[in-house]
């Protein structure tokens, strides 16, 4: 048996995903093929609204290779089966004799249901996070019947033996639309004369959440200086490189069903299924294998998914879909897309006195998963690393003809952090101060236990101080300042830019009872169960789900320490909600800080148990009990010993236990967090600017980041760097565009641009480690933090870099044209057109050159 | 129909297929090699890549017919003497996939980089990359591993010529 003396938290441990992966052993969707199945392909809207007036799918029926075609009405009524009525019954292939006597109802009814019409009046939604009372939400039905309302929105579905025969069939489906007046502009979707989204709603507000604490008002009526700006954040498409994918399989001897997804929330997809397909929950399992990248957009639910299960119900057949990448541009939800208005008010020395924030966030044509409730997450954060006394917040949610929008990376949280730190820079030239200096002069005094912040939840730990004297040194800033002087006065053409982010965020995700106060429709607490064999191995189960981010070298090591074994005498198992049955999933860079921290309770209490039994078997004293290194002995007679594996043996041979004991050493542990996680750090990004063609170039990134203890170095430098790649991504380069009637110019890899390795650059990446008082291992929590953090230093450097010419501002993503027409604009020179002011498309010039 | 045949990570395969068929989709879906992934089908995400006669392509952009006689090679079919390749290796040891999707094709053109030039600079290195998206690494780690793996590559390269 592996004895392992020494520690792997925090140590080189290589990642044991690896081997698979690199020798192309991944087991992905695309890669489950199962006997019979059949291949599902979708005809979606050119339109991104209109009336559907017909369609005729007899020419695709006829295809060669084609099983079925359905419409949306084809499919109405498997939307509304019943999840308490007799399973069987519900698959169809089950009917009582009474019932057949009866004409065959499809569903039974039971004591608490009511016996409803096939298509019942009830609204069909996959969001689960109704941030109101009054929240208006449309009706999401998975295959549109009458009408469509964005360019995309699915409207038949072809079932055929391969995929290149279901597109062929999708082909010859004709449908006839009557167009509608459109709507993209959220400002203008809040107009008394827009076209609405969804005519029943009779407007396109969805919600209005406000947050008010302290005296706003008489803050801003006192104070000496008043800064106010509006930021864009731009549309982003998340492009997981994996797309979407589903495989539905009916088990013909349970009546249920497997269903393998390329889904971040496993469990989660469980439930709403379910309820959504009137599928009683335990005849349904769900199994997220290797996923190929989520960044948000795999914490859904989405139409395909459903659609996938109820053809499986209705052919009883195995049924594949997956996803291209020009659906995946349409049909997979979009971040961002918000416009913020913010507002300070300060003391003329740069001290903040209150702060007003008023957003306007576009749901697009539907309310996905937690589409609603994104703004939220970020709403607690504008005020940042900053302690001040009064805050105010409003959001309001618009729906457009555009695809829906939802969590990617960061989700609320790097719009609150760009819009803060933004202002903050605006701030500090309004007072004459360095960008430094006004941070500093609002920072927190360091602290290690729970602080009170302006938006009214308590912040777990932070020492702002530490990490940014840190970044400051790194990054050499009087030498910066000084290459920076000298480059201005000689005029150089390519100029320096020193851009800051001191950021906090929110991690952890989440206390339940916080969830609920803010009408979130889930818990956010996480499961684990260590289980030590009889062989002294261990099997660890988690309910979170990775798609990357290396859980289960991780959770290896939590466990090999707790337990005293090698990581390599680990298994992680994850993914599947049969072996997994409990989790909320993983999403909100929540899963080390309450899941991992759930692996490690649990695993501790293995090694309580296992203690009586080893002082059992020592005939000792639990209490001089000692357990180090995987040995337990008696205190002072360290000769008296017995090992971890030896422990697990006599548990499960169960011949010589203390009296009424049990047998096995296997433990469960639901971890509710009492708080959130609030992981900080200071990032300064370099950037030289050609002021003669545009183009910006980060020549240097630092960043001092805390996420608390690090389990495995390796791999939080990886999701840094990663994620400071992907807020530079929407810095720099990306931006969704739709047309004004609703076409999304920017619908494939050629025209949205995710950036290459020649279009980023390296990183230098510190630590401090400050400790979270909100768990048993003081973890904190990264996968977003690079996203969150880098975003606002990059284009804070780009208007640093452009100061000499007067600009003080300019929008995601600064593309050299941009950057062009801002210089040109700030030095009152003919710029050039911009047909839409969110385009970062060259504009045409009236001799018909780019401008 | 066409009868086409190929030769994939040294095994020989004969196959009917339509002339539309994709060399992508003739691996995955006729000769069931999982190790070819796809993000596009459009040559703009490499996850895709494979070499065919030495020479790496985007095997979404190549006909199944086009390879008819053709030597393929694909992630599950460099190693050697049942070691990992040291470009395998490398990505492994300096943490150069995330998610593991891009990584097969990432590796494909890495390997065939480094056969063109065994010793390339970072700049050489990311620009040759520039054809395979990964979304999870942000590249710095995948550019390390092509670096770490090269001088390995070079001194295998007299053993494998002769």
């Amino acid at each position: 048996m592996t004895e392992a003396p020494e520690k792997f938290v925090g140590g080189g441990v290589l990642r044991k995903e690896d081997p698979a992966l690199i020798t192309g052993r991944g087991n992905w969707v695309d890669n489950i093929r199962l006997p019979g199945m059949l291949h599902a392909t979708i005809l979606r809207s050119p339109y991104a609204h209109a009336k559907i007036t017909s369609i005729d799918v007899s020419a695709a029926r006829e295809q060669p290779g084609v099983a079925a075609v359905f419409t949306g009405k084809d499919l109405l009524e498997e939307w509304d089966k019943n999840p308490t009525a007799n399973p069987a019954a519900v698959t169809g292939y089950s009917l009582s004799l009474a019932e057949r006597e009866n004409g065959g109802a499809s569903v039974t009814p039971t004591a608490d249901s009511t016996s409803e019409s096939p298509v019942s009046e009830k609204t069909h939604t996959f969001c689960g996070w109704m941030v109101t009372e009054d929240i208006k939400v449309p009706d999401h039905l998975p295959v549109a019947v009458d009408e469509v309302n964005y360019a995309g929105e699915p409207v038949a579905v072809v079932v055929a033996t391969d995929r290149y025969k279901a597109q062929d069939a999708v082909d010859l489906i004709e449908v006839d639309y009557e167009p509608l007046d459109v709507v993209t502009n959220m400002e203008r979707a809040i107009q008394d004369d827009s076209p609405l989204v969804h005519e029943k709603l009779g407007t396109n507000k969805s919600y209005t959440w406000e947050l008010e604490n302290g005296n706003v008002d008489e803050a801003f009526n006192n104070a000496e200086v008043h800064v106010k700006e509006r930021y864009i954040q731009q549309r982003l498409i998340p492009n997981a490189i994996e797309t979407r994918g589903v495989v539905a399989n009916p088990d013909p001897v349970s009546g249920g069903y497997t269903v393998y997804s390329s889904t971040q929330v496993p469990h989660i997809l469980k439930s709403v299924l379910a309820t959504y397909c009137g599928i009683p929950e335990q005849r349904l399992r769900v199994v997220a294998p290797d996923v190929g990248g989520g960044f948000g957009s795999k914490l859904n639910v989405y139409s395909e998914e459903v659609i996938a299960l109820v053809l499986s119900r209705k052919l009883g057949l195995p049924i594949k879909w997956v996803e291209d990448r020009s659906e995946n541009y349409l049909a997979t939800i979009h971040g961002r897309d918000q416009i913020q208005d913010i507002e300070l008010a300060a003391t003329r020395e740069g001290k903040i006195l209150g702060m007003k924030v008023h957003l306007l966030a576009d749901m697009g044509a539907y309310l996905q998963l937690n589409g609603p409730g994104i703004p939220l997450l970020g709403a607690f954060m504008y005020p940042g690393v900053y302690t001040f006394d009064a805050y105010g917040f409003s959001c309001t949610g618009v729906f457009t003809n555009k695809t829906p929008t939802d969590a990617y990376r960061g989700a609320g949280r790097p719009e609150a952090t760009y819009a803060i730190e933004r202002i903050m820079d605006a701030l500090a030239r309004e007072t004459g101060l360095d960008p430094v200096e006004v941070r500093r002069r609002n920072f927190y005094e360091p602290f290690d236990e729970p602080t009170t912040t302006p938006a009214g939840i308590q912040y777990d730990s932070m020492n702002m101080q530490a990490a940014l004297d840190r970044v400051l040194e790194l990054a050499d800033y009087e030498g910066l300042r000084e290459e920076q002087r000298r480059r201005r006065e000689a005029n150089d053409p390519v100029q320096l830019g020193i851009g800051f982010s001191t950021y906090t965020e929110i991690c952890g995700l989440a206390p339940s009872q916080v969830l609920a106060a803010l009408r979130a429709g889930g818990a956010g607490w996480e499961q684990a169960s260590v289980r030590m064999l009889a062989s002294g191995k261990v099997e660890v189960v988690t309910g979170t789900s990775p798609h990357g981010q290396g859980h289960v070298t991780s959770w290896s090591q939590i466990a090999a320490d707790a337990l005293g074994v090698s990581p390599e005498d680990v298994e992680v198992l994850h993914g599947d909600t049969a072996t997994a049955p409990w989790g909320r999933d993983t999403y909100g860079s929540r899963s080390l800080a309450v899941g991992g921290v759930a692996v490690h309770l649990a695993a501790q209490k293995v090694v309580d148990k296992a203690k009586k039994i080893a002082a059992h078997m020592l005939e000792a004293a639990e209490g001089d009990m000692e357990f180090e290194g995987g040995r337990f002995s008696v205190a002072g007679s360290p000769e008296k010993s017995v090992t971890m594996p030896e422990v697990a043996a006599a548990a499960y041979l169960a011949n010589n236990l203390p009296e009424g004991m049990e047998p096995g050493l296997s433990e469960d542990y639901f971890y509710d967090p009492p708080n959130f996680t609030f992981p900080f750090g200071a990032h300064i990004c370099v950037t030289e600017v050609d002021t003669e063609t545009g183009k910006a170039r980060i020549r240097d990134y630092f960043a001092v980041d805390d996420c608390g203890p690090v389990i495995n170095p390796q791999i939080v430098d990886g999701q840094l760097q990663g994620g400071i790649a992907q807020g530079v991504a929407q810095a720099l380069y990306e931006e969704a565009i739709y047309d004004e009637d609703g076409n999304l110019t920017t619908g494939s890899m050629v025209d949205y641009l995710v950036p290459g390795a020649p279009e980023l650059p390296n990183y230098t990446l510190e630590r401090t480690v400050t400790p979270s008082p909100t768990n048993a291992m003081g973890v904190k929590g990264v996968g977003e933090a690079g996203t969150i953090g880098s975003p606002p230093a990059v284009i804070n450097s780009v208007i640093d870099a452009l100061s000499p010419f007067g600009v003080t501002h300019i929008d995601m993503p600064a593309s050299p044209w941009r950057i062009w027409q801002t210089i040109q604009e700030a030095q009152g020179r003919e710029a050039g057109s911009r047909e839409a002011d969110l385009s970062g498309r060259p504009a045409q010039t009236e001799e018909g050159g780019e401008a | 129909m066409r009868r086409i045949q190929m030769t994939v990570d040294g095994r020989g395969h004969i196959a009917e297929v339509e002339p539309r068929l994709l060399l992508l989709h003739h691996l995955r879906e006729n000769l069931g090699i999982g190790g070819v992934h796809w993000g596009c089908n459009t040559t703009n995400c490499g996850a895709c890549t494979v070499l065919m006669n030495g020479e790496s392509v985007k095997s979404c952009t190549v006909l199944a017919v086009q390879a008819d006689g053709a030597e393929i090679t694909t992630v599950r079919g460099i190693m050697e003497n049942g070691l990992w390749h040291p470009v395998q290796q490398a990505f492994h040891e300096t943490h150069g996939l995330q998610c593991g999707y891009c990584t097969p094709g990432m590796i494909m053109a890495s390997v065939s980089l480094l056969k063109e030039n065994p010793e390339p600079s970072e700049q050489e290195i990311r620009e040759a990359l520039e054809g395979n998206l990964c979304r999870c690494t942000g590249y710095e780690n995948i550019v390390k591993a092509v670096q770490m793996a090269a001088p390995y590559v070079r001194r295998s390269e007299p053993v494998a010529a002769s």
